[in-house]
């Protein structure tokens, strides 16, 4: 059960093995966290046993990896439907799947920027609504879905994953209206460049944070019982300008 | 959300449940999840309200859904009080007993339950049992503060002390800092039923735990005024008045909680005797204000009440200095001595220190804080009051509640198939 302080008990990582969300669930372990079901598309894989072992040892005492792609849509039910009556009441469950890509790539190969979209937005969908299906039945639950400051405004340099996460945006904070009265909730999470495996290698944006920095804001926007939250969130003011600039001062902006 | 209007309707209130089970609510005063039931069923009792008065002995047999406001403008006119009150008087019978719930005078009278002769419970295998210490001991220690886990009460029998007036003789006394206070009411309790002290947790350095210590005794006939002879048995607490509407958010933060703090307790007096104060004014104060927590704003505020026993007056003390330079500034503290507690498996009354908070939510420092005063709490043999948590750490539920195995066995007897359910349960592991 989720506490008066925004706590949580349980957590479903939907995208297990994201750095971004081990990095929350290590957070909420170490608060009073106790279970923990990461969903990855290769259950067996060394860092997945990897972060199993991390989490026990940082305190959860039921952790476990189970197979899910975001893409294999057709099996998002029977794999939710296995966690949330094998585990018990599952009081958070996070969407960080996410797939950057290569905008070049997906210029020359449309067919991979299909596969994006199909994993970030599509996926999400599902996912997403077959767990609130779930949340009505327990009468709780907090969706968490990791978004981006790119959903605020398509750039040049990624807007196949920026239009892929403007439509999960979207989605999300409609779910979340539609979940009002039911005791689900979902929390819109959207965070800038963060130094993670899939910005490895690009050069750091401007309020470049951490998945560990991410980890706090949302455990101190939970508390608070935010719906967006932005990390850092300075971010919210900065977008509140950037949402707003000429498109062509924007085109130059956004290059760099 | 079940609202049964009969006592057969009441008796039929756990068929058919599904696995999200079932759990009855009182008024719901009880501060954090201990009266929610997510995605299950919620059995409202307070359409049954029942009274049964034998005027020779006063002893009341009153139906779960009953409230202590309506039950006190049937017992005070006829020359009775409640065996105990909590500081509202919008609490049911079974709230009550689910809570085992204590008041001001509970260094005197103990808690609710240690009041009450039966009552008759309805179990999930829809058997209706009338519980004593005689005829299930066990299941009447398992139920009084067994936080509802253990049936739905359906009425309950209790006796109630008889009162001459209904207006108290008061004392009241301002302790410049925490051991004053403590003095106080070692003392004190020695010689008034009723006692509490509103603790300043703001104040800092030589005004450590400084208080304001409220104690009292009803009045009898030949003490009141002489013209009011008719009047002795009035009971006519002041009609609710509505918070103003529109409060801006957050009117209590930090500033203004410091600022009300240190005129409340400039405003008391150093010493004054023998005043004489309503049944309302001296234990219902916030019921004179109807939505008194929308003052908090939006983010809402959380209470926390811990128990220490005596011997550890130095947890007790370093928990409120930690509390007075925490960023963390709680307004309406208590302070008060417990009795001797009682044999409910989870009754919390036990004799030492109990302290009870009321803070504002907003702040990030908040969860650490308590989590580290719960430390201090289960470390020193202490315990959480349930009925007004909703955060505490499972773990620490065992030390604090040794007789938890026990209760745990009955629950298993009375709900093999876990059909009684509450989100404070599921929280902490109970159910
Ligand atoms: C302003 C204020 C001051 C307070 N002061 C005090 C105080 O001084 N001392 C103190 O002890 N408490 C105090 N409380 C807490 C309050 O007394 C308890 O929480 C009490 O249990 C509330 O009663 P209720 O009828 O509202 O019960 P609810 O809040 O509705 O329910 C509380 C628990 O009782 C169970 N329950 C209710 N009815 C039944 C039933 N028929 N059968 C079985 N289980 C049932 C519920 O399942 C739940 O677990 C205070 C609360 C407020 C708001
Ligand atoms: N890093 C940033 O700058 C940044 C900024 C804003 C938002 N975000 C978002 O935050 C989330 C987490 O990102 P991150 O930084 O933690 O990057 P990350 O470590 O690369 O995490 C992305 C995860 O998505 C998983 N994934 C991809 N396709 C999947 C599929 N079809 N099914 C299941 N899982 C799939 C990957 O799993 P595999 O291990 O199997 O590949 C990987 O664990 C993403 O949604 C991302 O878009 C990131």
């Amino acid at each position: 059960m989720r506490d008066a302080l925004g706590a949580v008990q349980s957590v479903l990582v939907l995208g297990g093995s994201s750095e971004i969300g081990l990095a929350i669930t290590r957070r909420l372990v170490q608060d009073r966290c106790r279970t923990v079901v990461l969903g990855v598309r290769e259950p067996d894989a060394g860092a997945t046993r990897a972060a199993v072992d991390d989490l026990r040892r940082a305190g959860a005492t039921s952790v476990e990896a189970v197979r899910f792609d975001a893409c294999d849509t057709a099996t998002h039910q029977a794999v939710l439907d296995d966690v949330f009556e094998r585990f018990g009441d599952i009081d958070l469950v996070v969407v960080a799947f996410g797939v950057l890509g290569e905008q070049t790539d997906f210029d020359t190969h449309p067919a991979h920027a299909v596969e994006a979209v199909q994993a970030n937005y599509v996926g999400a969908v599902s996912a997403g609504l077959v767990t609130a299906d779930r949340f009505r039945q327990q009468g709780h639950g907090t969706l968490l879905v990791l978004s981006s400051v790119a959903a605020e405004r398509p750039r040049r340099s990624n807007y196949v994953y920026g239009s892929s996460k403007a439509g999960l945006d979207a989605f999300a904070q409609g779910l979340g209206d539609a979940l009002v009265g039911t005791g689900g909730r979902v929390v819109v999470v959207r965070p800038g460049f963060v130094h993670s495996r899939m910005t490895e290698g690009m050069a750091a944006q401007p309020f470049a944070t951490t998945p560990d920095a991410v980890a706090e804001a949302v455990v101190a926007g939970l508390q608070k019982g935010r719906e967006i939250i932005w990390a850092p969130g300075i971010l919210r003011w900065v977008f509140a300008v950037m949402r707003h600039l000429p498109r062509p001062l924007w085109r130059i902006v956004s290059a760099r | 959300m079940a609202q049964p209007a009969t006592v057969t309707e009441l008796e039929h209130c756990l068929d058919g449940l599904d696995g999200r089970g079932a759990l009855a609510r009182g008024l719901g005063r009880s501060y954090g999840d201990a009266a929610q039931n997510a995605g299950g069923r919620v059995i409202d009792t307070t359409g049954l309200a029942s009274l049964e008065l034998d005027a020779e002995t006063g002893t009341v047999t009153a139906s779960a859904g009953m409230d202590l406001d309506r039950l006190l403008r049937v017992l005070v006119p006829r020359g009775f009080f409640v065996p105990v009150t909590p500081g509202t008087r919008q609490v049911t019978v079974g709230g009550a007993i689910a809570a085992d719930i204590h008041g001001k005078n509970h260094h005197r009278a103990g808690s609710w339950t240690d009041h009450v002769v039966s009552f008759r419970l309805l179990t999930p295998d829809g058997v209706v049992q009338q519980v004593s210490r005689d005829t299930d001991g066990e299941l009447f220690r398992a139920t009084a503060g067994g936080m509802g886990l253990t049936g739905v009460v359906l009425d309950a029998t209790f006796r109630c002390p008889r009162i001459e007036t209904s207006r108290l003789v008061v004392d009241t006394d301002r302790a410049a800092d925490l051991d004053t206070v403590m003095a106080l009411m070692e003392e004190g309790d020695r010689h008034y039923p009723y006692s509490v002290a509103w603790i300043d947790l703001v104040a800092t350095g030589r005004h450590l735990g400084r208080s304001v210590l409220t104690s009292g005794r009803f009045a009898r006939l030949d003490e009141l005024p002489a013209s009011s002879g008719d009047e002795a048995l009035v009971f006519e607490p002041l009609e609710l008045v509505g918070a103003p509407p529109g409060i801006p958010s957050g009117l209590l933060n930090p500033l203004t909680i410091r600022a009300f703090n240190e005129l409340w307790y400039r405003k008391a007096p150093t010493r004054r005797r023998d005043e004489l104060q309503t049944i309302a004014q001296f234990f219902h104060p916030l019921d004179g204000v109807r939505n008194w927590n929308r003052l908090y704003g939006p983010q809402g505020f959380l209470q926390w009440q811990c128990v220490v026993p005596f011997g550890a007056e130095a947890t007790l003390r370093s928990m409120v200095e930690r509390l007075a330079r925490s960023g963390c500034p709680s307004f309406l503290a208590v302070l008060k001595r417990f009795g001797p507690g009682n044999d409910g498996y989870l009754s919390f009354p036990a004799p030492g220190w109990t302290l009870a908070l009321d803070i504002p939510t907003g702040s990030t420092d908040l969860p650490r804080l308590l989590d580290e005063l719960d430390t201090s709490v289960a470390e020193a043999g202490g315990r959480i009051y349930l009925a007004k948590d909703a955060r505490l750490r499972p773990e620490l539920l065992d030390a604090m509640y040794p007789q938890l195995p026990d209760w745990r066995r009955v629950r298993a007897r009375v709900d093999p198939d876990g059909r009684l359910r509450s989100d404070l349960g599921r929280r902490l592991g109970l159910c």
